[in-house]
């Protein structure tokens, strides 16, 4: 089985996980999705660490982040696909 | 894997089994906490559970007060308990309502006698007590007797990608042999609150899911002075990658498994409808979350982490698990089970179920777990608002 470095819970999510240490600039990442078992690659832009996400697909603000194939929150900067996603350019609908 | 059919637990005098023996000193106040452990302090093999509360409480948080501490005594992991009060009235209340589940309990205040004659009388007793239960044995019990009771903390990421869904494997695995099964939360299924009410077994379940959640909303909006995106997700949270508290409810909920809920029930308030999955009103954070479980009579925890809760429980043993390999490198006396394999996909999540239930049989038949062995004893209430 090729090395993951990132997990897609569901098909339709356009975040995943990174699951290494971290991954640097540039690098090819192998996306194992785990709904389909398919695995996808993406080209990282940032330094992400272990736990944090990327963003699969370019996105827009005011787009909705999808995770567990659910809305977890929305974008409020563009996010390049590639790019970190986290507090810095995604923030909850909730309160 | 076969799952196995029994652990060694304690029969009670009611039916429940326990899965520790423990002989309680319980404070009724903050002010008899001394004397509680005073006592615990005299006679080996008791332990006292001091606490902040139990003085001018009224009304609707004056009775949580009282079935968080009956049901605490209550619980088949007290084999049997000392009540201290300052007031023979609430001491008695206690008393009364722990003895009906047949089991040795004695009552003590403090007023017109003083700390020191208190001691003495409380200390004669709990030496008996000690005694009486350390001749206890262990015997073989079915798996329907575990209580088992559910509560993440310290989320990140890894916790929705393989800690909490290894505790929804177990839960698959395990409803079926009729054990019972709690979670809890309230505040943190925020996000994921519609999905949850379709997991209620009826309509009605779920309308009342709905209900609890919007009302411990509608408290949490209320109350809120800042953006609640500060606290909520926490900063552990945030430094392991959890973004919103919508993510962080669709990791939490994972727990649960593809398992549907019986009933709501509210905090501490023993389970009545036979075994399967409950649903309890309870606060996020982790102490009072699982005082209120075990006051509900549940006899054994799952606690997964992501960054490394160090949570244990004066009650119930709290087995705890991890996804996170850093966390299960670095606290790995916390650990009582690293999962991280499973983001390398060198274990699936029926391997991971399976690994769990094999750790929680071990630690219900008796082996102490990480948090014991660091002697975390948590007992935490849940006040619900100021006191008269």
């Amino acid at each position: 089985m090729a090395k993951t470095d990132i997990i897609i819970h569901d098909e339709k999510d356009n975040v995943g996980v990174v699951v290494i240490e971290k991954i640097t600039p540039k690098q090819d990442c192998s996306c194992w999705i785990m709904e389909n078992d398919k695995t996808v690659n993406i080209q990282a832009l940032d330094e992400i660490v272990l736990g944090h996400k990327i963003a699969m697909v370019s996105l827009n603000e005011g787009d909705t982040i999808l995770k567990y194939g659910h809305d977890i929150g929305k974008v409020v900067k563009p996010i390049k696909k590639g790019e970190h996603v986290h507090v810095h350019n995604v923030k909850t609908k909730k309160w | 894997m076969e799952i196995p059919k029994s652990f060694l637990g304690y029969k009670r005098e009611n039916g429940r089994v326990g899965t520790r023996n423990h002989v309680v000193i319980l404070p009724v106040d903050d002010i008899s906490n001394a004397c509680a452990e005073a006592v615990a302090n005299n006679i080996k093999g008791t332990f006292a559970i001091p606490h902040a509360y139990g003085r001018l409480q009224f009304g609707a948080d004056l009775e949580l007060f009282f079935d968080t501490m009956i049901g605490t005594g209550k619980n088949p992991n007290v084999a049997a308990i000392i009540v201290v009060g300052i007031e023979p009235k609430w001491t008695k209340r206690i008393v009364d309502e722990i003895a009906t589940t047949g089991k040795p309990v004695e009552g003590f205040s403090i007023e017109g006698a003083g700390d020191i004659k208190t001691i003495m009388k409380a200390s004669k007793k709990a030496q008996e007590f000690s005694q009486w239960a350390s001749e206890k044995q262990r015997e073989e019990c079915p798996l329907s007797d575990l209580w088992i009771s559910v509560k993440c903390g310290e989320s990140d990421t890894t916790s929705g990608m393989a800690a909490n869904p290894a505790v929804g494997n177990l839960m698959d695995k395990l409803e079926p042999l009729g054990v019972h099964l709690c979670f809890g939360e309230t505040s943190e299924l925020t996000g994921a609150e519609k999905v949850c009410a379709t997991r209620g077994k009826t309509p009605e379940i779920s309308k009342k899911f709905m209900k609890t959640w919007g009302d411990y909303n509608d408290f949490i909006l209320k109350e809120a002075t800042n953006d609640l995106s500060e606290s909520q997700p926490t900063a552990g949270n945030i430094a392991g990658g959890l973004t919103t508290i919508e993510e962080k409810a669709f990791g939490n909920f994972q727990k649960i498994g593809s398992r549907k809920f019986i009933d709501v029930l509210p905090p501490a308030e023993e389970p009545k409808k036979g075994p399967g999955l409950y649903f309890m009103d309870t606060s996020s954070a982790a102490g009072e979350c699982l005082t209120l479980q075990a006051a509900a009579g549940f006899n054994i925890h799952l606690f997964p982490t992501g960054q490394g809760n160090i949570i244990g429980n004066a009650i119930e043993p709290v087995v705890k698990l991890t996804g996170n390999p850093s966390t299960a490198v670095n606290m790995k006396e916390h650990i009582d089970l690293d999962v991280s394999k499973i983001l390398k996909r060198e274990m699936n999540m029926d391997q991971a179920g399976d690994e769990l239930i094999k750790t929680t049989i071990r630690a219900a038949s008796g082996r102490l777990t990480c948090a014991e062995v660091l002697g975390h004893k948590e007992f935490i209430m849940t006040k619900l608002f100021r006191s008269a």
